[in-house]
């Protein structure tokens, strides 16, 4: 049974505070669950204020303010406010959709330490495509509002197959943003991204051939620009460290109040993840069943468990286990350990097949109606 | 990359320096991300007010702590913090 040893349990460090599943934007590759129409209660705002004290108590420093679109809270402010009075570094996690000049002066006031803007290519007729939504010109006109007003400003852009060819573009956009950091974010393939894999999974060759840009440039911006890359671990040899260890460092906090190890954990089956309307954070961190399923080592199966690497990786992560192999005790199937590896070349080939005959299925834009049809 | 003597260090606007009770120690936060400092580290950025000179840095160090010889120390830590964005100068 998997842990239900409570030893040597580490603090967290990083809240991400999922404040709503709305969102004016439609990216098929969302990483909110598929059925996320289904959960459309709201934490008040007095059940983050408890909720963000209690988990600042444990030793929780690094906060972020996610969704949906956390603008669409209109007690956003309250909430940083009081973010900051605890001593938290906020992070806003937005698509800067109807962020005004106005708002960012009042964030700021309210103590909020960064902002991190999404866009979503660097032409604005795919960034705008891609968001379902008229937003590329004033998600640029937001990140120079960001930087005026003195935040360090992170520009986020997914990379996928619809926009990987523009990786030289989405870095001289970044350039004349001024952005401090950059995020390339590889899609990672849970929720709206999984099902509309076919469409959104580069090639190998598509993949070596942005990396190479980016690393020539990060090269070139050095000390100016920091650059985060995230890995597409398809095409890696070894997964990820997923959470960096379930329940070791990371807390999620959906819209709903369901507490959940990884934004992804909603999806797996039989957690009974427990919801901050009935129980403290500590409650949850240290005696949940759900944070203490994939603590430790003693819940592995072969190979995972005499791997020397699994004090290094985990075993991968649970969700993509779960997703690919059906089975969320599996290693994880990116890793060339697995005996289900050939899981993921049949992903890689199923999308170059795709992307080669052009026979692709249209997008399946996350927006409420179709996240009725999962429910 | 080297620190300009003649000029003055202050700590990075767009970081934030902070003693974390729960991990008995300061932190430098910065967009998603933490680093843990010890002591001395931490006693060094600290000093990076925007008012001092590498120089007067290293005085006041020693000062404090009533000691002498660790320019070196200093200074390669604060290369270093340079490097990471940290700290900077005007």
């Amino acid at each position: 049974m998997a842990g239900s040893n409570n030893l040597n349990i580490t603090p967290p460090r990083w809240l991400l505070a999922e404040l709503t599943y709305k969102c004016p934007l439609q990216c098929p590759y969302c990483s909110n669950p598929l059925d996320y129409a289904a959960h459309s209660q709201e934490l008040g705002t007095e059940d983050w204020k408890r909720v963000l004290t209690q988990a600042r108590k444990m030793g929780a420093v690094q906060l972020g303010l996610s969704g949906g679109e956390p603008l669409t809270r209109q007690d956003l402010e309250e909430i940083v406010q009081h973010a900051r009075g605890l001593g938290y570094y906020s992070n806003l996690i937005t698509s800067g959709y109807g962020l005004t000049e106005e708002r960012i002066l009042a964030l700021k006031a309210a103590g909020l330490d960064h902002i991190q803007v999404s866009i979503q290519a660097s032409s604005a007729d795919l960034s705008d495509h891609l968001a379902g939504t008229q937003s590329f010109e004033h998600k640029k006109q937001v990140a120079h509002l960001v930087k005026k007003h003195g935040y360090p400003m992170v520009l986020c852009v997914v990379i996928h197959r619809e926009n990987i060819h523009q990786m030289a573009d989405i870095l001289t956009m970044a350039e004349e943003l001024g952005a401090d950091y950059l995020e390339l974010a590889n899609t990672q393939y849970y929720g709206w991204a999984h099902i509309n894999r076919d469409a959104l999974l580069p090639t190998k060759e598509q993949f070596e051939e942005a990396e190479a840009i980016a690393q020539a440039f990060k090269e070139k911006v050095a000390g100016r620009m920091k650059i985060y890359y995230v890995v597409p671990d398809f095409y890696e040899g070894r997964p990820k460290a997923c959470m960096n260890g379930w329940g070791t460092t990371f807390l999620t906090i959906a819209p709903d109040g369901v507490a959940l190890p990884c934004h992804s954990a909603r999806e797996l089956p039989g957690l009974n993840c427990p919801n901050v309307n009935d129980f403290s954070i500590e409650q949850i961190w240290k005696e949940s069943k759900a944070f203490n399923f994939f603590r430790g080592f003693e819940w592995m199966q072969e190979p995972c468990r005499s791997c020397d690497e699994k004090g290094k990786d985990y075993g991968g992560c649970r969700c993509q286990a779960y997703l690919l192999a059906g089975d969320m005790y599996a290693t994880d199937p990116v890793c060339s350990k697995s005996p289900q590896r050939h899981l993921i070349q049949q992903a890689i080939d199923s999308a170059r097949e795709t992307a080669l005959t052009g026979n692709e299925k249209p997008l399946v834009f996350r927006n409420s109606k179709n996240s009725r049809g999962f429910f | 990359m080297t620190i300009n003597s003649e000029l003055t260090i202050s700590f990075s606007p767009t970081h934030r320096l902070q003693w974390e009770e729960a991990q008995n120690r300061n932190v430098i936060l910065y967009p998603e991300g933490m680093v843990e400092l010890n002591h001395s580290s931490a006693e060094i950025l600290k000093c990076c007010d925007g008012s001092k000179t590498l120089k007067q840095i290293i005085d006041e160090l020693h000062r404090k702590f009533s000691t002498t010889g660790l320019e070196n120390d200093i200074t390669h830590f604060l290369e270093i913090a340079l490097q990471n964005g940290w700290i900077k100068q005007p």
